[in-house]
């Protein structure tokens, strides 16, 4: 207690001296016996009993029966410390923490991409993506039965790709199947997808029916699910993706992509006839990403559980901000149960190539700080890319590089309960 | 925030509409404090009736607490390198905005001779990556004792203060920690950590130093409580520590604890409402090579960027592992609500000369770099005008109306880029193809329409430039 604080006390009683006592230090108070004080150290100890503590401790030091004074409304500490003027905090204050539950009242829609020879496919395994009853690995919330799977971009032509990213595919990328096989067998692929970009009118413009024989060829190398991708012309993907619909019958192939303003209807009917799955796209914008899917699941009666969404991947640096937020704001719309919005999230994360600080050989802007050798910090790029969508809510992540497939896929297992091993070293003894 | 509407704080203004703060009226003022983009103390006649008047005084408190964050703010170091921390407000961006991002301090053991010292305190203080218009910086240091010698840790305290950056004080030891106070106490380190064994020494160095401490334990029981005494105490500046597990289990634990805490502050409990410190350097304790914990420790700063971590602790100095990262968190902090812009004006792209293409885009920040960063790729020497749609993209500017011919013309002669250039030509977006009449009306040039997608620029140049039929120089 300082000398200020009883001064402030003081004056919300609206008493500028106090009456009888003199106070000249920290504790030095004259006080004149018989005088008024009672009510005034009486409303003091009311305030805070350690005000009129001290009083009567400065008064007792200078031998004033206050004792009898006081007793009627403060508690004195039975044992004065001197040496101790502030008390200490002895015991640790015990609470509990009560983590805050949350239960939506929807579901994502469970979809099955591959069928086994069972199912009326040829694929050794199925994927199931969706399900989630929580945010993304929240899985104290709800148990989360699917994780996210990484699918491994493959063209049907040589394509001009970052340095980081050539050393990995020179070898094959002149062949397809060799291609689907070597991200399956050397780089852990959960599916495969054979982008048909040669059929683009702008590029070699190969005919539908030549094109579907890569999908067929594919589908003979690996045994894993696949998605099949156009060349984004939306005049040629409709009939392509129905063709290829047709060559893979009943192998429940993603689709990609139907949008808003390419023959939607005729992919989507494709896909119902010959039992496979859509993709539907929308450019970073959750109204268009409703409006299609009711078009899809109202229009053409696509079943919900053969329906995936791509509300678009703006990588790291390029608008991730917009693409977080609006695949999180669509997960979060559907967990409180906007059915048109419940379906699993695929995400084109190897659009994170397309930032220049993934693939420039060193920073343009003089300035900057060197960015260090692209070998590293193009995977790191794709990794981040990827691992800031997971969390929005991505099911099917489309990626390129192999280091950043291995790093997703770990830190994926890792959120979603897989690795039940634990380092317990403190980050105390790093040298 | 307690108020849910600016009427709650409306009723606790002066109502005089004496536009003192900056706006027009209290209400609008009210506005602006309810989604903070102003502050009480901007009402004058409050503050001044506030020093003479108790009444006064209660309703710019009341007021405060009306608009304080549901997370509490803790400052760290002083003057202009002060770094600010917490302060939140909601769980999801997209629900308002995220306020301050997370703080970025890197590792100084005490251990280190003092060149190396020097060189890492160095690379904190210069690393710049521009970006949107402004260099990405990084904030500050956490020296760490690890030579268990209270001398050293005070000397390497004082080196690293030098640098007059932020600063985290590392240690359990309540005498080490003393010692480094003694000479850096006054640059309001952050002091590392309080845990169940040296609280009650810690509690007393926070206080005794007035510094903000860091209470530490994996059990969150354990936590809420140290935080609570701390609290009790008359601490307020306090940052949780739920300890961060760098794989497997441990981290996913460690992303339950900190959901668990930011989500339950948020909602109901105040006791837990402080800023979270997550440790990506905690990655260097997995077994591995240099560039697999670097990465490793980018993957975890990467998780809790987006989810909540207020302040760090790295290792790594490698740009390539801080670059995505600051770019990340750029990302995750920018406030959606606000159109991301750059500045309007005239661009250089390359070398250009009186010979080269004129352009022109809009100050949409994704739009603008977008095209910069494909011309500069394909080497093109241009002018490249920017022009003011108020950060909207060229397709909605143009439908908009904020993408017109008089404003163009405007432009160009405020950057006279007719004096710059002997042609009169110039290239517009594709999007804004229907603008062409108008903008060689209004301007006197003759207009191009370029290629819907500024990726094809090159291709287009390559057909179109120069101009066959025009008024060559």
């Amino acid at each position: 207690m300082k000398i200020e604080d009883l001064f402030k006390l003081l004056k919300k009683y609206n008493i500028e001296e106090l009456e009888g006592v003199k106070i000249e230090g920290d504790i030095e108070i004259e006080m004149e016996v018989g005088s008024s004080i009672l009510p005034i150290i009486q409303a003091l100890a009311q305030e805070l009993g350690m005000a009129a503590y001290h009083l009567a401790r400065a008064s007792k030091i200078l031998g004033y029966p206050v004792e009898q004074l006081f007793t009627e409304f403060v508690e004195l500490p039975k044992e004065v410390k001197p040496e101790k003027a502030k008390p200490e905090v002895e015991e640790l204050v015990r609470v509990e923490f009560k983590p805050y539950k949350v239960n939506y009242p929807g579901k994502i829609n469970e979809v099955q991409l591959g069928a086994t020879p069972k199912e009326g496919g040829t694929r050794k395994y199925s994927i199931k993506v969706g399900g989630e009853r929580s945010l993304p690995f929240y899985l104290f919330d709800a148990e989360q039965k699917n994780l996210p799977v990484v699918t491994v971009d493959v063209f049907d032509r040589p394509v001009p790709f970052p340095k980081a990213v050539r050393e990995h595919y020179e070898d094959v990328m002149n062949d397809p199947a060799e291609w689907a096989r070597k991200v399956v067998r050397e780089f852990g692929a959960d599916m495969v997808t054979i982008h048909l970009i040669s059929t683009d009118p702008l590029l070699d413009d190969t005919p539908i029916h030549e094109a579907v024989k890569v999908v067929e060829d594919v589908l003979q190398a690996v045994k894993c699910p696949i998605v099949v991708g156009g060349s984004g012309n939306k005049e040629k993907d409709p009939p392509l993706l129905e063709k290829v619909a047709e060559v893979a019958e009943g192998e429940r192939v993603l689709l990609a992509s139907a949008t808003l303003d390419n023959d939607w209807e005729r992919i989507a009917n494709a896909a119902k006839k010959y039992n496979q799955v859509v993709l539907a796209w929308t450019q970073l914008d959750i109204n268009a990403q409703k409006t299609l899917n009711r078009y899809l699941l109202k229009r053409v009666g696509l079943p919900e559980n053969s329906l995936v969404m791509d509300p678009t991947t703006a990588p790291l640096g390029y608008g991730i901000d917009y693409a977080f937020s609006n695949m999180e704001r669509i997960r979060i719309a559907a967990l409180k149960g906007d059915a048109d919005l419940a379906f699993p999230i695929s995400s084109g994360t190897t659009n994170a190539w397309g930032a220049r600080e993934a693939w420039m050989k060193e920073s343009p802007i003089s300035g900057d700080t060197s960015w260090g050798p692209r070998e590293l910090r193009g995977p790191l790029w794709e990794i981040l890319t990827g691992l800031t969508l997971a969390l929005a809510g991505v099911d099917i992540f489309m990626m390129l590089h192999p280091a950043s497939v291995a790093v997703l896929k770990e830190v994926i297992s890792m959120l979603g309960g897989k690795v039940k091993e634990s380092v317990d070293k403190d980050w105390l003894v790093v040298t | 925030m307690k108020a849910k509407s600016p009427l709650e704080i409306y009723r606790l203004l002066p109502q005089k509409n004496c536009g003192e703060c900056g706006f027009d009226t209290c209400m609008s003022f009210a506005a602006h404090l309810l989604d903070r983009s102003a502050k009480p103390s901007q009402c004058k006649p409050l503050v001044e009736q506030a020093k003479k008047d108790e009444k006064a005084r209660k309703k710019l408190q009341q007021i405060e607490e009306l608009i304080a964050p549901e997370i509490a703010e803790v400052v760290i170091g002083k003057k202009e390198h002060a770094v600010k921390i917490g302060g939140e407000d909601v769980l999801h961006r997209h629900e308002l905005t995220f306020y301050n991002p997370t703080a970025f301090f890197y590792d100084i053991p005490d251990t280190l001779d003092d060149k190396e010292i020097d060189e890492r305190c160095s690379r904190v203080v210069e690393y710049k990556k521009f970006y949107v218009g402004k260099f990405l910086t990084i904030e500050g240091m956490a020296v760490r004792c690890v030579s268990g010698d209270a001398r050293r840790f005070r000397d390497v305290a004082k080196r690293v203060a030098g640098y007059c950056r932020p600063m985290i004080l590392v240690s359990f030891d309540a005498n080490c920690m003393r010692s480094a106070l003694e000479v850096v106490g006054e640059e309001r380190p952050l002091i590392y950590a309080a845990n169940e064994r040296n609280w009650r020494e810690f509690l007393r160095i926070a206080k005794d130093y007035g510094v903000p401490v860091v209470v530490r334990s994996k059990d969150l029981n354990t936590l809420k409580s140290l935080a609570v005494t701390f609290r009790k105490a008359g601490i307020k500046d306090i940052v949780l520590d739920p300890v961060t597990e760098p794989v497997g289990e441990g981290l996913r634990r460690t992303f339950e604890r900190v959901i668990q805490l930011r989500r339950t502050a948020i909602y109901e409990d105040k006791d837990v409402a402080y800023p979270i410190m997550v440790t990506p350097i905690s990655a260097w304790v997995i077994e591995g090579d240099d560039v697999e914990k670097a990465y490793w420790e980018s993957v975890i700063a990467g998780i809790f960027i987006v989810k909540y971590a207020d302040i760090m602790i790295f290792k790594s100095l490698e740009p390539w592992t801080i670059m995505p990262l600051v770019v990340l968190r750029q990302n995750i902090y920018t406030d959606p609500r606000v159109p991301v812009q750059v500045e309007p004006g005239l661009r250089k792209i390359g070398n250009p000369d009186e010979n080269s293409p004129v352009m022109i885009t809009t100050n949409f920040a994704l739009t603008y770099y977008t095209v910069e960063s494909d011309l500069t790729s394909a080497k093109i020497d241009c002018w490249l005008l920017v022009l003011d749609t108020g950060g909207i993209c060229v397709e909605a500017a143009v439908a908009g109306g904020q993408f017109n011919a008089s404003g163009v013309k405007k432009l160009m002669e405020e950057t006279k880029i007719g004096e710059k250039v002997r042609h009169r030509y110039l290239i517009i977006p594709g999007l804004a193809a229907r603008l062409k009449g108008a903008i060689e009306d209004e301007t006197g040039w003759k207009v191009l329409v370029g290629p819907i997608d500024s990726g094809r620029i090159k291709g287009w140049l390559e057909q179109n430039w120069p101009p066959k039929n025009g008024n060559e120089p």
